[in-house]
């Protein structure tokens, strides 16, 4: 459990299955042809430098205690809560469009993360969904993913 | 005087209308960035990247550019008022331009910054027009085992911007590779890692890594901390912003000291103006009269890491431009720019693109001039900046980036891919992963497989010709060299010690 709490152990280990993976992937292709190395020859080596790294990064650290963390996990918890709005986001690009899917981040990040007014988090939402609209879409003629609405 | 009839030309270049507004946007939004803590110059080019593929290139690379050195201006403003450096490289401004500060002398540090800043920046542009044009013509010589060598040198660099871990360094260099890897091989034509994915049959965008990695990891790694709602103070009463003639004269040893070591650092790829800063500070100590008053507030302690931190700009941009070697994440994103407008920086660079190169070493000079006009009698107003709450500008940072992506492609795909590659920015940096090997290895993977498989094939799989031919076994020796280098403690120990401290 100690090692697993580790993150520089667990973090060794995902790269070193990364590196494994290479590795068997690199060997389905042509390692060395008639002209010279094939698809196969760089990804080999650097699966396999990966893979011994990464196997040296957890016999080092699991050896040494998990550092004290330095930020608890309550603000881990907003990083994902934040990354997994921003998934929520992107999922809705198709089905919203930017403007309607962007205000709803907004909305979240100012009124449930920072806990701001419902009021100042909408006028935030709305203002700068409008904003992103004047600059890209009227002043650069950059288009915004539009969703099933055609906005 | 070649030189010189070229510069002139650049000047025509940079002081068109369109350009001058250009570089004037760069250096402003450089200052603004630079001041704003938790959002870096790297993060800001990767994120106004797809923006500028409407641009002309010279005016592009005028603006991203001025981006890049005008954030090294601004980074010293919150390091002056409120001890908090806006850059990693400005934390050595901390020690003296605080104390000065406290001492109500926040006028004249930040006075002495700004002309620490101008004189050692436009030294860094001299450095820059004169020894780029000569080192491009000496590596046009090179060959595929040439190049392949000098990749090898640029990776090498990793281990300057390894942080604590080199082993974690290495392997978010592989990570790059693995990375810049996937897609189909332009040889053979086989896919490699797309996972079944038609639209990675190109290969994965390097503003969806870079905006990803930068952008949302910085910002995913900032919302951890909720402190961002409130207002941060900033001091008023900032008078006789032009420090005294007492203090001109304290400095004079502080800016040719600054000026020089920032440029050579600069130069060495991978040091970086976080080290840069360090060690001129160290010098200015060293054979400083009064070494003792250090970090209690004399405006010395202030010019030589800020005119380090300065000049570093133009030394960084040498084997940019030249070797096509980045020696930062900022620089990696500017080369990556490079490649995305049909640009291949490298010896033939300058050559083939004579009006983009003087255009842009013209308006770096143009360039600190402004920063200095803005940056002397408008910092109070700048220090305004800081009042903006953290809760409307990182949305508008999530909002740019998936602008910016869709932009590119036009597809949902890469969105996706954006954030999938946020989550791993904030993962390395929650990891202590450093994310610049990452890049670094992404930016110069492919060219590196490729140029290794042509020496390969010129030497039909005789591996010794990458050894054989001198410059190429004199770069891979170097490049083992500094592979080695943290084996020797003491090295490593000052290495780590000025990282440590800048981040």
């Amino acid at each position: 459990m100690r090692l697993l709490r580790n993150g520089d152990f667990v973090s060794g280990a995902v790269l070193a299955a990364l590196g494994a993976f290479i590795i068997m992937e690199a060997r389905q292709w042509e390692y060395l042809g008639p002209d010279g190395p094939g698809p196969g020859f760089f990804p080999l080596w650097y699966g396999i430098g990966l893979l011994v790294l990464s196997i040296m990064l957890m016999v080092v650290h699991a050896r040494q205690a998990p550092a004290p963390a330095s930020r608890g996990m309550g603000g881990t918890g907003r990083a994902f809560a934040t990354w997994a709005a921003l998934v929520v986001c992107v999922a809705l690009l198709k089905v919203l469009g930017f403007i309607v899917a962007f205000s709803l981040l907004t909305l979240f990040i100012v009124q449930v993360l920072y806990r701001q007014p419902f009021g100042k988090a909408l006028a935030v939402a709305v203002g700068g969904a409008a904003g992103f609209y004047l600059l890209f879409d009227v002043a650069l003629n950059v288009a915004l993913p539009a969703g099933m609405l055609g906005f | 005087m070649e030189s010189f009839g070229y510069l002139m030309q650049g000047f025509a270049v940079a002081l068109t209308p369109y350009n001058l507004l250009w570089c004037f946007i760069g250096v402003f939004l450089g200052t603004v960035i630079g001041i704003l803590p938790g959002l870096g110059p790297a993060a800001t080019i990767a994120m106004l990247l797809p923006l500028t593929f409407q641009m002309n290139p010279t005016s592009a690379v005028i603006m991203l550019a001025g981006i890049y050195y005008g954030s090294k201006y601004g980074g010293s403003t919150t390091s002056i008022l409120l001890n908090v450096p806006g850059e990693s490289a400005s934390v050595v401004t901390c020690f003296d331009g605080y104390q000065m500060a406290r001492q109500g002398r926040a006028g004249a540090a930040l006075g002495v910054s700004a002309i620490a800043s101008f004189i050692a920046g436009t030294f860094g542009v001299v450095g820059l027009m004169l020894v780029a044009p000569p080192l491009a013509k000496f590596a046009l010589s090179f060959s595929s085992p040439e190049y392949f060598a000098l990749m090898c040198l640029g990776l090498a660099m990793v281990v300057l911007l390894a942080g604590k871990s080199m082993i974690k360094a290495l392997l978010a260099m592989m990570v790059g590779l693995w990375i810049a890897g996937m897609g189909t091989d332009l040889f053979s034509e086989a896919s490699r890692f797309t996972f079944g994915h038609a639209e990675l049959l190109d290969g994965v965008d390097f503003v969806v890594v870079a905006i990803g990695v930068f952008a949302l990891g910085e910002v995913l790694g900032n919302m951890e901390i909720r402190e961002g709602a409130r207002m941060l103070p900033v001091p008023k009463g900032l008078r006789n912003l032009l420090p005294t003639l007492q203090d001109l004269k304290d400095c004079r040893f502080a800016f040719l000291n600054g000026s020089v070591v920032g440029f050579i650092i600069g130069v060495l790829p991978g040091a970086g103006s976080t080290i840069a800063s360090f060690i001129s500070y160290g010098i200015e100590k060293a054979v400083s009269r009064r070494p003792e008053k250090f970090g209690t507030g004399v405006p010395e302690g202030v010019a030589a890491p800020e005119g380090a931190n300065n000049a570093e700009t133009g030394g960084a941009m040498v084997p940019l431009l030249t070797l096509g070697i980045p020696g930062s994440g900022t620089t990696a994103i500017l080369l990556a720019a490079f490649i995305l407008w049909g640009l291949r920086p490298g010896p033939l660079m300058i050559q083939d693109n004579p009006t983009l190169f003087w255009g842009l070493v013209a308006s770096m000079y143009v360039g600190n001039v402004m920063l200095l006009v803005l940056n002397l009698p408008l910092v109070p107003l700048f220090a305004q900046i800081l009042r903006l709450p953290a809760y409307t500008l990182y949305p508008f940072i999530f909002g740019i980036s998936i602008v910016g992506v869709y932009s590119v492609s036009g597809s949902l795909f890469d969105t996706w891919m954006l954030a999938l590659f946020g989550l791993l920015g904030y993962a390395m940096r929650r990891l202590e992963y450093p994310s610049a090997p990452l890049i670094l290895g992404f930016v110069l993977g492919d060219i590196m497989e490729r140029a290794l498989r042509q020496s390969l094939m010129m030497s039909q799989g005789d591996l010794t010709i990458l050894v054989a031919r001198p410059m190429s076994a004199t770069m891979l020796f170097l490049a083992v060299l500094i592979l080695l280098a943290p084996l020797f403690r003491k090295a490593d120990a000052l290495r780590v010690k000025a990282i440590a401290e800048g981040s």
